[in-house]
């Protein structure tokens, strides 16, 4: 009797469990482009980020994205994460210029980045982006992977989908056709031409290669926890299962003196 | 509590006892509580509610150390702790995933009353202290998403706020009072922080409450005959074990969430800072709100909309006299049990359906779905009292198994 108002209570649980991830929010997305589908070094439950593919990303990040898209929530201390010596953290900010002041004057000032600043924004302001974009504003990046449905695909899959515009459609001025892009018009030009960037550990930089190394820059600028997340996660797991198990044997062995 | 005229028991237990009995109380509730030994494992939600409850008000505790309640500040300030703080990261996924378990946890809670009947007399209080918690819970997970300031938290948040703008002649002025202004804005934002952390320990009394008036009568059970004397055992260790038990899945499901897919209940629009300016294509609340949602949705009048969803909360509080049958549990009557899962598949199908775009056939299922959820309430609960025939009932607990 018991065994079965177990299994009935059980299989009750399941089945709202998985209508509820049904409903998730997730699958509540508009209708739009299916996204291809990348094999990431990151994706799983024991994924990690690709270090080589961190610092080309890196790279690509620095030379084209930077020009216009911010990372402001990253500090040039994350770098370590990257693979990056105290040295050469150190060095790579110290090629960036920060505002800091006021001074004994009162005057705000520049100075070269520490390790302890952020990455500082290509513009001063959102304004200031729009008046250099043709009105348009290109998001700061710190996010941007985790602000999107799908996001490393997503954006991989924008990096990679430009081409022309199917007959019939109209692409207005200074607007570029993109497969992936809602509404199929976007702003930003194809930012990766083939060998844009030259990779400093011979990668041969193809479109592709350059969108997936960015790809992976990026969601870890997005999630630069999410190693220690899951490695946490599996040690979390290692102490639960054995014990929820004891627990359960412990549960059968206290209840065998109740009689039915 | 243990009688006024105990003589002091040696020790210091035993002074303080003579003096508070906290002790002899804990020992009473705790301890020694006869529970009907019948209970199935549906009977574990509860004590799981209020584990799940203790670690909201932890986590969200420590949160509130590193989060600041301004408009300007609020999205760094989360972002800061996810990056900055140690084990900031955990916390707020600690947080953010708790509410939905909560909600997971409570909804199934409420599924096992609505099955056992464990709103008929003599617990129709409980239940209804219960249908309070919920409204709570509500409101308190309602203002916490508005507190990252992301896009959805501001949009969810003019919404939701806007629907009291359908109450006639006083309408416009109560949600200036709610906004503190004229729009959501920064005075909204600081009151829904304070209200944030007050409502937890609200509800943390009404929970008392509720445990009071479980007491009182005692548990239900899968038979929804009374249990006897010689059907019940003490809680400490049959039942302390089983929930122990219960925790233990519980915090390995939740740890999958939480370690591994953290943000797959939530929406990734709210990992943009709220623009006033840019309005999401769909605003959707978080998924525990999507049945309510639907309904409401499911009428084009926006007051007849709020009106639906509340009552829609307002029956479930009404159910004792809903369902006037005589017998307790579902397990004895054949149709009952039928409509009973109609109803949970209903429901589901409403939350579906309320995270849909509002138009074409999502509004159509959405509609049926809300009309049968009323039926269901007004109808067929009232019918089913009175010609449903049931099952033969076993004549006690120990006959039964
Ligand atoms: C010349 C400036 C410029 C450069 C360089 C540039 N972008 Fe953009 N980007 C923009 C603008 C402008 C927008 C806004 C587009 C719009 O809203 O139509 C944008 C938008 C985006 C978006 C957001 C799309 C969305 O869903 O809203 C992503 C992702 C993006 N860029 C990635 C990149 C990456 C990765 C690089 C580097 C490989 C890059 N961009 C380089 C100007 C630029
Ligand atoms: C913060 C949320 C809640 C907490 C902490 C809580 C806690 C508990 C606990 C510990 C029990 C005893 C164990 C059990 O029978 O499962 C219980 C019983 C009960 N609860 Fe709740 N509860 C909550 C919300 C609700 C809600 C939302 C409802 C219904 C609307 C509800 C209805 C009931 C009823 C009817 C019982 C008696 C069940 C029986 O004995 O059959 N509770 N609750």
């Amino acid at each position: 009797m018991t065994m079965t108002m177990t299994k009935r209570s059980l299989v009750f649980v399941a089945l709202l469990l998985a209508a509820m991830a049904q409903l998730s929010p997730a699958q509540a997305a508009g209708e739009a482009e299916p996204l291809p589908q990348h094999d990431w070094s990151f994706a799983g439950p024991f994924g990690t980020f690709d270090r080589g593919a961190l610092q080309r990303g890196f790279q690509v990040y620095r030379q084209v994205c930077s020009a216009c898209h911010g990372i402001k929530r990253v500090a040039f201390r994350n770098l370590a994460d990257l693979g990056y010596s105290a040295e050469e953290i150190k060095a790579i900010a110290a090629e960036y210029q920060v505002t800091d002041g006021p001074n004994d004057d009162g005057e705000m000032f520049q100075r070269k980045a520490t390790p302890a600043d952020r990455f500082p924004s290509p513009y001063a302001n959102e304004k200031a982006a729009r008046a250099a974009n043709n009105g348009a504003y290109p998001p700061d990046q710190s996010l941007i992977v985790k602000a999107r449905h799908d996001g490393a695909n997503y954006v991989r899959a924008l990096l990679l989908g430009y081409g022309e515009a199917p007959a019939g459609m109209k692409i207005q001025d200074g607007m570029h056709y993109n497969k992936y892009f809602p509404g199929h018009q976007i702003a930003m030009a194809s930012p990766l031409m083939e060998g844009v960037v030259t990779y400093q550990d011979g990668t041969p930089a193809t479109q592709e290669q350059m969108a997936n190394d960015v790809v992976t820059f990026l969601a870890w600028a997005a999630e630069p926890e999410a190693e220690a997340r899951k490695r946490m996660g599996l040690k979390v797991m290692i102490f639960l299962v054995p014990m929820t198990i004891a627990l359960y044997l412990l549960k059968r062995k206290i209840w065998s003196r109740v009689k039915h | 509590m243990s009688a006024p005229n105990a003589p002091q028991k040696p020790g210091l237990i035993g002074w303080l006892d003579y003096r508070l009995p906290i002790f002899g109380f804990m020992n009473k509730e705790l301890r020694e509580y006869p529970t009907p030994k019948n209970l199935s494992y549906a009977w574990n939600f509860g004590s799981l509610a209020g584990i799940i409850l203790l670690i909201m008000i932890l986590s969200g505790l420590f949160l509130a150390m590193n989060y600041t309640p301004s408009t300007d500040k609020a999205f760094d300030s989360v972002e800061r702790i996810m990056r900055d703080v140690n084990f900031g990261w955990l916390l707020r996924y600690i947080h953010a995933n708790g509410a939905s378990a909560f909600f997971v946890v409570v909804y199934l809670h409420m599924a096992r009353g609505l099955y056992y009947g464990s709103y008929k007399s003599p617990r129709e209080l409980l239940w209804i202290i219960g249908v309070a918690i919920l409204l709570l819970m509500m409101a308190t997970a309602f203002m916490g998403y508005v507190l990252p300031w992301g896009q959805m938290s501001y949009w969810g948040a003019t919404v939701i706020t806007n629907l009291f703008s359908a109450i006639p002649v006083v309408g416009d002025d109560i949600v200036t009072w709610l906004w503190g202004g004229f729009s959501v804005d920064n005075p909204t934002l600081n009151r829904f922080f304070v209200l944030h952390y007050l409502l937890p320990f609200v509800i943390l009394g009404v929970a008392f409450l509720h445990m009071i008036a479980l007491h009182t009568h005692g548990s239900n059970n899968p038979t929804g005959l009374d249990a006897k004397k010689e059907d019940k055992i003490p809680f400490h260790p049959y039942y302390t074990i089983k929930d122990l038990f219960g925790l233990g899945v519980f915090l390995i499901l939740f740890s999958v969430f939480v370690f591994y897919v953290p943000n797959y209940l939530g929406h990734p629009d709210n990992y943009t800072p709220a623009n006033p300016l840019v309005t999401p294509a769909h605003i959707v609340p978080e998924w525990y709100f999507l049945p309510f949602y639907a309904i409401l949705r499911a009428v084009p009048d926006k007051l007849g909309g709020v009106m639906l969803m509340f009552g829609s909360i307002a029956l479930l509080a009404a159910l004792p006299w809903l369902d006037r049958h005589p017998v307790r549990s579902g397990r004895y009557r054949p149709l009952f049990k039928k409509f009973f899962w109609l109803f949970v598949v209903n429901a589901l199908v409403l939350g579906w359906a309320g995270g849909k775009p509002a138009e074409g056939h999502y509004l159509l299922i959405g509609r049926l779905c809300t009309a049968y959820y009323f039926i269901h309430m007004l109808v067929v609960l009232p019918l089913l009292s009175k010609f449903e025939k049931p099952h033969p009932l076993p004549t006690s607990i120990a006959a039964a198994s």
